[in-house]
């Protein structure tokens, strides 16, 4: 039998799934177990074991100087800058998005400039942003957001522009204005489009949150992983990567499972 | 002045030219098909009808008034394909029919719930009340234009406009649409514009059938002239004999 037309069993299915993930945990032990062996005071591997006693600290210990637990007000500052900045880049992006896409003069006005802005490298506007907005969080929201708004607008616009000539055209035949056809048939058939669309920018919403983070900060998770780079504590950054990494994947996983529950029609076409 | 009058007109897409010289009367109450082969502008003169696009040249008017430059409520229209709204129930898509053209495109409160309730009714009489809560994407393909030809209807135009509307049915389906339109022609009296490349189905419907083609032709450049009006029969009393009583042809005999 060909190998493309070969499909894994349910159990075989969940033993292929866990396998990569198995592997990077077996070699991560080994080379671990193999430095240890050697230096029992090597810290850029550290054992399993230590890895997850690290955990346990800092879920519990409170901060000696504030009294929290540094690990949820990271968690909570970060969640709150990358809620922010992607909620002002979606809004903007489905207003502009919807408007280019629909209307013929705001199409002439803003594709062009909008396609040159989104040729510029975000990180290197980061310190216009640290002179003119200081460097509190609202130069960080601000990366996030002029970071992915340009590909959320390019993106939407597209996506309005290929809703089928004929629905735009049944609407006028019911004497919807450009307004209701923009807010009842454009809008609702953009919103899936909008949250797919997010997501494949959180990938880089992650990556300037930490990115601002990293150079002017105090607290946030990407923050604290620099903080401690300082340190060697490859324990604490390991932690927080792995914590990072279940947060992005949540987020995204959350985004597909309501847009499958708000709009059921959308998963049948498609 | 008759009810659906076209003067003259001339479109071209890019140079070419795609219709030339039609002119054509329609009462009031007509049922109107338009055959031809493909690419000869049945479409094109669909939609200069529906003023999706502007002729080039000549006027058309309903009722005594040119067309406004964008397709309006007096002018309802079915396509092939995309007719109703993907995001809506097959209910919401009836009152989408009222609720458009409204400021914010929807309804509230009681009005809504009235609507909704209308919907309903109309949606039993055309045998579409079992799915009233499913989207189309759930629907065959005749029950969704049975369901686009409902929802063009409930914004009770003037002039319906079809654009090939059973081009994608099998024959039986195509066979019970044919009935339901009559069944819904008879009821509401309305002028209808029909494109179509089924000949049985364009007499079986018309009252009229136009005919597109071109006149003139040249072979070292096919596309250098457009389609007119070649043909006006008379399709009522099941289309025999077709040419009772139009001997001109409509058309070529104003120009």
């Amino acid at each position: 039998m060909r190998w493309i037309n070969r499909n894994p069993g349910r159990l075989a299915s969940v033993v292929l799934a866990a396998l990569p993930f198995v592997l990077v945990a077996l070699v991560y032990s080994a080379g671990s177990a193999a430095r240890l062996a050697e230096n029992p005071q090597d810290r850029i591997l550290p054992a399993p074991s230590a890895l997850f006693e690290t955990t346990i600290r800092l879920l519990t210990e409170p901060d000696r100087r504030s009294g929290e637990i540094l690990f949820w007000s990271d968690t909570a500052s970060s969640l709150t800058l990358l809620a922010s900045g992607v909620g002002i880049a979606a809004l903007i992006g489905l207003s502009l998005g919807l408007a280019i896409g629909l209307v013929p003069m705001v199409r002439r006005t803003l594709q062009g400039f909008v396609a040159v802005v989104s040729m510029i490298p975000p990180l290197a506007v980061l310190p216009i942003l640290f002179i003119t907005l200081g460097v509190g969080d609202a130069a960080k929201v601000a990366l996030i957001a002029i970071g992915i708004t340009p590909f959320l607008i390019r993106d939407l616009s597209a996506r309005t522009l290929e809703l089928p000539q004929e629905q735009i055209v049944k609407a006028q035949t019911l004497g919807a204005s450009s307004l209701s056809i923009a807010l009842s048939v454009a809008l609702p058939q953009i919103m899936p489009r909008l949250i797919s669309a997010v997501r494949l920018s959180l990938g880089p919403a992650w990556l300037f949150l930490i990115a601002a983070e990293a150079v002017a900060s105090d607290s946030g998770l990407g923050y604290r992983v620099f903080l401690v780079r300082r340190f060697l504590a490859m324990d604490v950054i390991l932690n927080y990567v792995a914590w990072i990494t279940l947060l992005a994947f949540l987020i995204d996983w959350a985004l597909a499972r309501a847009s499958r529950y708000f709009y059921p029609w959308a998963e049948v076409r498609s | 002045m008759s009810f659906v009058e076209v003067e003259n007109l001339f479109h071209a897409y890019g140079g070419r030219p795609i219709l030339e010289r039609v002119s054509l009367s329609a009462e009031e109450g007509e049922f109107v098909s338009i055959v031809g082969a493909s690419g000869c502008g049945k479409s094109t003169f669909l939609r200069l009808l529906l003023d999706q696009e502007r002729p080039e040249r000549g006027e058309i008017y309903v009722d005594g008034d040119p067309l406004q430059g964008e397709p309006s409520r007096s002018r309802g229209i079915v396509f092939q394909r995309y007719s109703v709204f993907p995001h809506l129930t097959v209910r919401d898509n009836i009152v989408a029919a009222e609720a458009l053209s409204r400021p914010l495109g929807r309804l509230f409160g009681n009005i809504r719930r009235a609507a909704r309730a209308r919907a309903d009714a109309t949606l039993e009489r055309i045998g579409l009340g079992h799915v009233a809560g499913q989207y189309p994407s759930a629907l065959s393909g005749g029950m969704q234009q049975r369901l686009a030809i409902a929802q063009a209807l409930a914004g009770k135009p003037r002039i319906l406009l079809l654009d090939e509307p059973f081009g994608a049915l099998d024959p039986g389906t195509r066979e019970q649409m044919h009935a339901f339109l009559q069944e819904l022609r008879a009821e509401t009296g309305m002028t209808v514009f029909m494109v179509t490349h089924d000949l049985p189905e364009a007499f079986k419907l018309g009252d009229r059938v136009i005919v597109f083609d071109k006149v003139r032709w040249d072979p070292h450049d096919p596309a250098a002239y457009g389609a007119t009006i070649t043909y006006d029969f008379d399709a009522r009393n099941g289309g025999i004999p077709y040419q009772l009583q139009k001997d001109e042809i409509h058309g070529l005999a104003e120009s």
